[in-house]
């Protein structure tokens, strides 16, 4: 597989047992790990060790998972994957609200964390020359950038593959389970929690206000769409 | 004048006969009415009345609710009320002591004054006799005599009067009626006399010699008013020999002037005391109310869940005693709450506690039993199995750990429903598609039926989700191969999904009991099916998230039905189901098809009508047994109303075939959700469509109401 390629994880968790179990299956699996286990080296190692996707269990000691999240998107839009022992609602938005673009809860498969963090990583493997308009905005789906009347806006891969996905289709109305499945890569229904954070994320960026979104337009009862261009 | 009375007695009963009221009973009817009636409203007469008498109340209500509901109107009247009664009783006792006070005075003055006049009257005759004796020579002489006598009466009048000054006056009035002979009557300072001398006192005078008195007006010959006066009267002998009547009149004038302003001051100070009371009272009572009134303030306000209110308290009296004893058990209660709302929240972080730490270690094992899982290819048969083992046994471990966990997050009160608008079918729709796998195994056919329309609800798709998932992997691990029916209705305000099978079913009392935790109807039986033992008391704690109800029926050998009701909107509380909980191919409703078509009745059409027989038929074997007779079945309730089915557990199951058939007279279920079966009753009047959209196995395998299923246990291993 091509993504091979592109297979560094760091692995953020304490514990040490799980943190070896996941190095050995994600080794098996074509991956390069990385490990650190304090919640305030996180940083530091991700500065150094400069991965394709972060694993980030949320319960640290030091600074807590939400709080790394948040450092790390501040500085780039690496994919970042939650362990959560909690699926109740309030973590799990938090979480997603700091900057996840994922989660899976303890205890999960090995293929099952495979195939997220496969789903994270897949969409850089797709260079097609493509430009796409949504509503004010002009998308460069190769060059990753998304402008609005010349000024860049800064999305993560995972707000911008839901932004494409949208764009590709402007007559369509997307459900949540859909978006999950073309953008998250769930093959089930699964949470639709991911979709509304994540447009709601995505909103604050591309929208002018967005108490009124344009962009992406809700449907109610049903989805989204995307705006009229 | 007598004869005419009784001949007229009967003309008038005649017209009288024919009134539907005669006087008696009316007049007790009105007592009653005023006795009880008028505030009570227990008016038992005809609707006219009764209707006048809610006019009438009408506007007496609010009025009567403040009278309820206000201590101090209550008390502050009463008092107003009681003084009133005293003061007047008071009154009038001391206004008759003095009134006989003042008359006792007058009235001796007065008898002296006129004895003394009726002595100076006698005195006078004789004078005059004697005068008239001497002129006439002893010879009385008849034709002058009267001429004098007139003469005379008129200057002993005046004589008389004049040493009265307007004290008294002074009447004369012949004996009788008699005024023949000339002597009318006189009276001095324009009396009128025979008016001012009440007949009654004439009468008596006239047969005696003695003075009489009476109380009396006198009334003037000129416009002047009249005037209350003592009249004191004797009989006389004129000159003549001749009696005569005369009579003092004392006016009461100034005695009546003082009664009267004896009245004027005592009604004042009355007043003043009334009114005085009434306000002391309305103080009095005000104290002791407006700390009551404050404290069933600050209890509702507690009540309402603001348990820092506290009363303010002043003083030591019974009052501040009250405010205090109030104070403390309102910090009581706080600190109570505080706690268990302390415990709830550690309850929460331990249950949230112990999911990591478990799971943390359980995700190692898993990964790890999972790597050694991949491999086992490379072992040696004993290791494989091993690893196989190790694999299964770990997803057990981890259903049932997310089991405990949701079920503790229930016990918490950490269970939160995200409630949206869905379409039930979607669910229903991928647990179907998620059973199928094992309904194939099993050889097992899921039919939905009812999926024609939306069936909207607010809902909680997960929760929902997970509930229909395990009844129906329930129906199909238990329907032992039958077809498994997901009946879904919508109908009011609620949506109900049914799942049937025709298994193995329950036996009585396990309806309830399905929904225990780590119930299993035979603990002997091996668990192969391998559920944790809490699907469906977390199936049970969802349904009630919703305000819905998760209710079982079942018989055994006929199979069993699950029925999740769900209002349509998450605020609004359920009142009945769409669907019956039990269904219409149950063994008893088949019963009672059959007799219904032995009846020869069109047993779909209504139930009011020609059905009624055939019910009747059933009835006659309850009435043998005592049961009494049937009540009348409505038919009227619309067929959303399922009384049967009560929130939560509620559930019925069909005890006996033999009981079963008994059905109207509603007391042969095990529990008391019994009252159900009218509205079922109304629901299946909606049967006519059952060939249609309803749903019989068609299988010819499906026991019939056989006796061979009766010792057939009714196994019903609930599991996940």
């Amino acid at each position: 597989m091509m993504s091979f390629m592109k297979g560094r994880v760091l692995v953020v968790d304490d514990d040490t047992a799980l943190a070896e179990m996941l190095g050995i299956v994600l080794r098996g699996e074509g991956f390069e790990p990385s490990f650190v286990a304090d919640g305030d080296k996180a940083l530091a190692a991700f500065r150094e060790s400069k991965p394709d996707l972060v694993l980030l269990d949320l319960m640290l000691p030091g600074r807590d998972g939400i709080e790394v999240c948040r450092l790390i998107r501040a500085e780039s839009g690496v994919p970042i994957v939650m362990l959560t022992a909690k699926s109740d609602t309030v973590d799990v938005v938090v979480g997603l609200e700091s900057g996840a673009d994922d989660y899976i809860v303890k205890p999960f498969k090995p293929k099952e964390l495979v195939a997220r963090i496969r789903a994270r990583l897949r969409r850089s493997e797709e260079p097609a020359p493509e430009q796409l308009a949504i509503g004010d905005l002009v998308i460069d789906v190769a060059g990753h950038s998304v402008k609005r009347e010349g000024q860049s806006i800064a999305l993560t891969p995972l707000e911008f593959d839901l932004l494409v996905a949208l764009a590709r289709k402007p007559w369509q109305v997307f459900t949540r389970e859909v978006l999950l499945e073309q953008v998250w890569g769930y093959r089930h229904a699964a949470d639709t929690r991911l979709v509304n954070v994540h447009v709601q994320r995505l909103r604050s960026k591309v929208e002018k206000d967005p108490e009124k979104p344009e962009i992406v337009v809700t449907v109610r009862g049903v989805g989204y769409k995307a705006g009229p261009s | 004048m007598t004869r005419d009375s009784a001949a007229a007695a009967p003309g008038r009963s005649g017209p009288g006969a024919g009134r539907p009221v005669d006087p008696g009973p009316s007049g007790s009817r009105w007592e009653r009415l005023l006795e009880g009636g008028l505030l009570h409203g227990g008016v038992q007469g005809s609707p006219v009345l009764r209707l006048f008498m809610r006019w009438v109340r009408r506007p007496l209500l609010p009025v009567m609710r403040l009278w309820r509901r206000n201590i101090q109107l209550k008390v502050v009247a009463t008092t107003l009320l009681m003084s009133l009664g005293v003061v007047l009783l008071l009154g009038f006792v001391v206004i008759g002591q003095v009134r006989n006070g003042l008359l006792d005075a007058k009235v001796k003055a007065s008898q002296s004054q006129a004895t003394g006049g009726f002595a100076a009257a006698k005195q006078k005759a004789d004078e005059a006799a004697s005068t008239t004796t001497g002129d006439d020579g002893g010879t009385p002489a008849d034709g002058r005599a009267p001429q004098n006598v007139i003469q005379w009466m008129s200057d002993l009048v005046k004589s008389l009067s004049s040493g009265g000054q307007g004290a008294f006056d002074v009447v004369t009035l012949p004996v009788g009626g008699d005024s023949g002979s000339g002597r009318g009557p006189r009276a001095s300072g324009l009396v009128d006399p025979s008016a001012s001398v009440p007949e009654a006192l004439r009468q008596r005078i006239d047969g005696s010699t003695a003075a009489a008195q009476s109380y009396t007006r006198i009334v003037y010959s000129s416009d002047q008013g009249s005037q209350p006066a003592l009249v004191i009267g004797k009989q006389v002998n004129d000159p003549n020999g001749e009696p005569y009547q005369l009579y003092y009149l004392f006016p009461l004038t100034q005695e009546e002037k003082s009664l009267s302003l004896v009245k004027g001051t005592l009604a004042t100070a009355g007043l003043f005391v009334v009114v005085l009371l009434g306000a002391i009272a309305w103080l009095v009572v005000r104290q002791v109310v407006t700390p009551v009134r404050m404290a069933a303030g600050i209890a509702e306000r507690l009540s309402a869940g603001r348990l820092q209110e506290r009363m303010k308290v002043t003083g030591e009296d019974d009052i501040a005693r009250l405010g205090e004893a109030f104070n403390k058990m309102a910090q009581n209660l706080q600190l109570k709450i505080n706690q268990l709302e302390e415990l709830s929240r550690m309850q929460r972080r331990f249950v949230s506690d112990v999911s990591h730490e478990l799971r943390t270690p359980l995700t190692t094992v898993r990964m790890a039993a999972d790597v050694i899982h991949d491999a086992r290819v490379d072992f040696d048969p004993v290791t494989a199995r091993s690893a196989e083992l190790l694999a299964d046994q770990l997803d057990r471990f981890e259903t049932l750990l997310a089991d405990l966990l949701e079920i503790s997050r229930f016990d918490a009160g950490a269970a939160a429903l995200e409630a949206d608008a869905i379409d039930l079918r979607e669910v229903v729709r991928r647990v179907v598609s998620g059973a199928e796998p094992l309904a194939e195994r099993k050889g097992t056919r899921i039919v939905v039926i009812g999926d024609q329309q939306p069936v909207v609800a607010e809902a909680d798709a997960r929760r929902v989700e997970r509930v229909l998932r395990n009844l129906v992997v329930n129906a199909v691990e238990h329907g032992e191969g039958e077809d498994v029916v997901v009946k879904l209705a919508a109908a009011g305000g609620a949506v109900a999904v049914a799942v049937r099978d025709y298994g193995v079913g329950l036996k009585p009392g396990e309806a309830t009991r399905v929904f225990s935790r780590f119930w299993r109807a035979d603990p002997a039986r091996a668990r192969t099916t391998g559920g944790t033992g809490l699907g469906l008391s977390i199936a049970l704690e969802d349904a009630r998230l919703h305000g819905g109800w998760l209710q079982a029926w079942g018989e055994p050998g006929g199979g069993s039905q699950f029925r999740l009701t769900l209002p349509r909107t998450a605020d609004e509380p359920l009142r009945g189901s769409p669907i019956p909980l039990e269904p219409p191919d149950s063994r008893r409703n088949r019963e009672r098809d059959t007799t219904d078509a032995q009846d020869a009745a069109p047993s779909d059409g209504s139930d009011a009508g020609p059905a009624a027989p055939a019910r009747t038929a059933t009835a006659a074997t309850a009435t043998a047994t005592g049961r009494g007779p049937i009540p009348p079945l409505t038919t009227a309730e619309p067929p959303t109303a399922d009384p049967t089915a009560l929130p939560g557990n509620g559930a019925r199951v069909v005890a006996r075939p033999t009981a079963g058939a008994p059905r109207p007279d509603g007391t042969d279920g095990t529990d008391g959700t019994d009252g159900t079966d009218a509205p079922d009753e109304t629901e299946e009047a909606d049967e006519a469509e059952r060939p249609d959209t309803g749903y019989r196995p068609d299988t010819g395998s499906r026991p019939d109401a056989g006796s061979e299923d009766t010792h057939r246990q009714g196994e019903a291993s609930r599991g996940r």
